[in-house]
């Protein structure tokens, strides 16, 4: 999927994370700031790297604020980020790239 | 489940939910309401109408809900919102879709069309998704029946609006709920007729337990089946007022086993504690007894 704009996801409230997406020619490169990077870190990036490969999105700079948010908020928010980077706005493959 | 019980389940406490604030779908099944909510339309802003849907995606397909029933209020049918609502419940496999502001039984035929297609779209079994219907409007008020009746193997129930309901009838919220008055009892009645269940309006001072306690009272006299709820500080009551007594529960047993007993001896008419009974009773006696055993309180053996 393309990257066509700058888009944001997400609150900073607890339990939250604020996703924002950015086109980025030729890598995907993700900066993580998180309340819990010490334990959760590496899994945080991983989260969002995969949710990254599911959408097919290859050529993107993603920043990350996390506030605690539990796995299905990080992919939630960083989909709805996507997309809205993306310029989609119906038609989503539920069940499909979104899991 | 299977799709009687599913339709007829018990629903004393609906509460809902923003589906767009994580910290509140993740846990919300610990407090236990019989029904989630989990909400599109008014809780969520405009601008982020889609945010909720990916946030109601993700929680339906990985947050345990222990069995609380998942319904998703879906944005009104004069928005540009619904079609994707009913797609991503459906995809996620929510237990029901609650429309809001209906005024027609063709809005519930124009929901369930898109509801047959997105089950096929995602392999969800036909006829699993359920709709209950919120009617929001006089004009909703007076097709009451008629939505109710709209479609029999998926509408489960109907819910009275008060927010929408007060102001398209130039009115405002009064505690005893004059204002209220004609809507629920004409909804009441529909839903009584056409066989579904019927739900009360949220109550918005979360502060005010005294008087969310007397409209709870109200709603039981009246003959609802439960209520919205905004809170979970107001499940218990809901659940302590719409939950048999011990005491209703034994005497609903005496009832059905009186009249039994009676009919066999070939006696339709008789008295009990210097009560008259005959059958009519029966069912309303029938009634606790279900709703108790729903509740899990029932140690009886009827």
């Amino acid at each position: 999927m393309q990257i066509k704009q700058s888009a944001m996801a997400g609150t900073l409230e607890s339990s939250d994370v604020q996703v924002t997406i950015e086109p980025h020619e030729g890598s995907v490169e993700i900066e993580l700031e998180s309340s819990v990077m010490l334990q959760y870190g590496r899994q945080i990036k991983a989260c969002v790297q995969d949710t990254l490969k599911r959408l097919n999105v290859n050529d993107v700079r993603v920043t990350v604020v996390d506030k605690g948010a539990l796995e299905c908020t990080i992919k939630a928010r960083v989909q709805c980020a996507v997309y809205r980077a993306a310029g989609v706005e119906t038609g989503f493959p539920w069940g499909g790239a979104i899991q | 489940m299977t799709h009687e019980k599913r339709m007829r389940r018990l629903r004393r406490s609906m509460m809902f939910l923003n589906a767009q604030r994580p910290a509140l779908i993740k846990d919300a099944y610990i407090y236990k309401p019989d029904s989630l909510m989990l909400d599109l339309e008014d809780a969520v802003a405009e601008n982020q109408k889609d945010a909720a849907r990916f946030s109601l995606y993700n929680a339906l397909k990985s947050v345990d809900y222990r069995g609380v029933e998942r319904i998703v209020r879906i944005n009104g049918l004069d928005t540009p919102h619904w079609q994707e609502d009913i797609r991503v419940t459906v995809a996620g496999r929510a237990d029901g879709i609650r429309i809001a502001k209906c005024e027609t039984a063709q809005d519930v035929l124009t929901v369930v069309e898109h509801i047959e297609k997105a089950e096929e779209e995602f392999g969800v079994e036909k006829g699993f998704t359920l709709v209950m219907a919120a009617l929001e409007s006089p004009l909703g008020i007076i097709n009451a029946y008629d939505i109710c009746k709209a479609c029999p193997e998926r509408l489960f129930g109907v819910a009275i609006s008060g927010g929408d309901y007060r102001k398209s009838m130039q009115a405002s919220f009064n505690p005893g709920g004059i204002e209220m008055m004609g809507g629920r009892a004409n909804m009441l009645i529909a839903a009584r007729a056409a066989g579904v269940q019927c739900f009360d309006t949220v109550f918005t001072d979360v502060d005010d337990m005294d008087g969310f306690r007397e409209e709870v009272i109200q709603n039981k006299q009246m003959g609802f089946d439960g209520k919205s709820l905004i809170s979970p500080r107001q499940i218990a009551i809901v659940h302590e007022i719409f939950t048999p007594t011990q005491r209703e529960i034994r005497n609903a047993e005496r009832i059905v086993r009186a009249v039994r007993e009676q009919a066999a001896q070939g006696i339709g008419v008789f008295t009990l504690d210097g009560k008259m009974l005959d059958i009519a009773f029966v069912p309303g006696a029938e009634r606790t007894i279900e709703l108790a055993k729903a509740s899990g309180v029932y140690e009886g053996d009827l």
